[in-house]
């Protein structure tokens, strides 16, 4: 049994035998010729076939990916027919008397080179495209045929990488699983794993052995794990592994569009957390209705000096039109002495969790909270934006809070820039703040509970502390109550009230936090369908 | 001559799909069309030149134009960056 790592595009299990895809390398030789110009006919030749291929994978792709996935080989079209390549190929086969073979390869090569060297990922990408359509003008020249898969049988296909158009050549009926030792989440593979809705493994720690050829293996999209001849234990838990999923998969799709009702009528919102803009696709999926938590930490962790506003706007923004109309509520700076973030200099502390941290330092570095105000004020007229404020204490600082946010939304009025009206809440992570939560509700909108905070405040427990594991129980009455008097002192006082916390994605408490009254539960993106079906059966 | 300068919007800036689109609307004019973000001068008819710029969202890019549609090319081009880019 060989276990092998990769990095899981998609979630899922497939058991089968190996297949293990080879390019047919042409063996590239070089020849001196006589007529160039003849030369130059044979290649014009081989090019025009290859346009004639593209254009038939451009209709293959269209039926079954999408005019998105099949925009490519228009694409590959064009970069066959560019100038600069036509010149580059034609001048080399001139000047110094090549076969065509020759120039194209040598030709692809540069091209490809000058985008792998650009400093940005999707170009970076684009240098397979290159190598791509030149393999199949040389391939043309050389009479080879692009095959498909020699199996009867539905396989998983482990290869170096694959280009867009094996891709699309491949028979689709016939892969159970993609697993490539390169590529990367955006490659091709990775896409296509996404749209046929498979496993798929990219950048695998595995060998491409000849010997793998045939054998047995499973692909653990969950663990992100290749596991090739695996003995019988392993099979047996794999194989049930795999009917769970399945099984749960498709009960948990019927959910999407379904609203998070219990059997008696009552409703909750179920919201998704996110710490980047990547995740706004998970959400989306997810069939979340909004952001409950969107971690603005991510902006200002591992960088040298502080985001811009501008660079905090682009963000934002690319979150709410993402996100199309659906609330996104944006928890301001949450940082401490515990999160690495040099130019913030702050001062090293004894105990940072109850240290210099979130609002604190926003209250007193007034001006970096102003940047990030102004950010959320601006891209709001994107979308539903919502803020919330981390580790409040008291009313005083909602009444600063309140006092600056309008200081942001004059100036930005002053200079003419548009925004929409956010709604204004904050974290309920101290007892502090569950004590007076009533008088803190009549200052704000809504309260989201920060679970996590609030049962290490409560208990006085640090969560940090592993030894400390075993007694940090946030099911403790203690924690409960808090939870509890928050939802009733909330609604007295005119606020809503939901949970962002760990807690929120607890199955357990599903039906106690709607017995509080609990208005919005915010979970990680893939619980949310979960707890959708949790919430039907209550 | 004529020119003009657009900043770009899109979020992933001039990819392979809005760049072969340009390159098809350049191609329909028989005037030359140079591209140049401030960082690298490319071609609009030629797909590779243009993709290899790596023109990203928020950077301005001029346009060039010279021939006899010169007038006609710079209106469709612009239009076209307005509603592609």
């Amino acid at each position: 049994m060989v276990i092998c790592s990769g990095k899981s595009v998609l979630e899922g299990v497939a058991i089968g035998k190996i297949y293990l895809f080879k390019k047919q390398e042409y063996q590239l030789v070089k020849t001196q010729v006589a007529d160039t110009e003849c030369e130059i006919a044979r290649f014009t030749e081989a090019k025009e076939k290859a346009i004639e291929q593209l254009d038939a994978l451009y209709q293959k792709a269209l039926v079954e990916a999408g005019e998105e996935q099949a925009m490519i080989f228009d694409v590959h079209k064009m970069m066959l027919d560019d100038g600069d390549y036509l010149d580059g190929i034609c001048n080399m086969i001139r000047d110094e008397k090549v076969n065509a073979e020759y120039a194209v390869t040598m030709t692809g090569e540069s091209f490809s080179a000058v985008f792998a060297s650009m400093d940005d990922e999707y170009m970076k990408a684009r240098s397979v495209d290159v190598l791509d359509i030149s393999r199949r003008v040389v391939n043309n020249l050389a009479g080879i045929v692009e095959g498909g898969i020699a199996s009867d049988v539905p396989v998983i296909l482990l290869a170096d990488d694959l280009s867009p158009s094996e891709t699309v050549q491949l028979d689709k009926s016939k892969i159970l699983a993609f697993v490539t030792k390169n590529g990367s989440a955006n490659s091709h593979t990775a896409i296509l794993a996404r749209s046929m809705n498979i496993p798929a493994l990219v950048k695998t720690d595995v060998a491409l052995l000849e010997d793998y050829n045939g054998c047995q293996a499973v692909v653990d999209g969950m663990e992100g794990q290749l596991i090739i001849n695996p003995d019988e234990a392993t099979t047996q838990r794999m194989i049930r592994k795999k009917m769970d999923f399945e099984k749960e998969r498709t009960q948990l799709l019927s959910l999407i569009g379904k609203d998070n009702v219990t059997r008696d009528g009552r409703r909750i919102n179920v919201y998704a957390n996110i710490g980047n803009t990547q995740d706004v696709e998970k959400v989306l999926e997810s069939d979340a209705g909004g952001i409950g938590l969107f971690r603005s930490e991510f902006i200002y962790l591992g960088r040298e000096t502080y985001p811009t506003e501008e660079e905090q706007f682009q963000i934002y923004k690319e979150v709410l039109s993402g996100m199309k109309g659906k609330k996104v509520i944006i928890r301001t700076l949450d940082i401490g002495a515990d999160k690495q973030v040099d130019y913030f200099e702050l001062p090293r502390e004894e105990n940072p969790a109850m240290g210099y941290r979130a609002i604190r330092i926003c209250l007193d570095r007034v001006q970096v909270f102003k940047t990030q105000l102004r950010a959320i004020y601006r891209a709001s007229a994107f979308g539903t934006a919502a803020i919330m404020f981390p580790m409040i204490i008291s009313v005083s600082e909602i009444v600063r809070i309140k006092e600056i946010v309008e200081e942001v939304k004059a100036e930005l009025t002053a200079e003419g820039v548009s925004f929409n009206r956010v709604e204004l809440g904050i974290m309920i992570e101290t007892p502090a703040a569950v004590m007076i939560s009533e008088e803190l509700a009549r200052e704000v909108e809504f309260f989201s509970i920060g679970t996590n905070d609030l049962t290490q405040y409560t208990l006085a427990i640090d969560r940090q502390n592993q030894s400390l594991d075993s007694i940090y129980d946030p099911h403790h009455p203690a924690v409960l109550r808090m939870i509890r008097m928050t939802v009733e002192n909330g609604h007295k006082g005119g606020a809503w009230v939901g949970i962002c916390g760990e807690l929120a994605a607890d199955k357990s408490l599903t039906k106690t936090f709607l017995d509080m009254g609990l208005d919005e539960l915010s979970v990680s993106p893939t619980y949310v369908l979960g707890l959708r079906k949790t919430i039907r059966e209550i | 001559m004529k020119q003009f300068t657009y900043t770009i919007k899109d979020e992933l800036g001039i990819h392979a799909r809005p760049a072969g689109l340009l390159v098809k609307k350049a191609a329909e004019f028989t005037s030359t069309v140079s591209v140049d973000n401030g960082v690298k001068k490319g071609d609009a008819k030629k797909i590779m030149s243009l993709m290899m710029m790596g023109v990203k969202q928020g950077q301005d890019v001029t346009f060039t134009i010279e021939g006899e549609d010169e007038d006609a090319a710079a209106a469709a081009l612009e239009a076209f960056m307005q509603e592609n880019l």
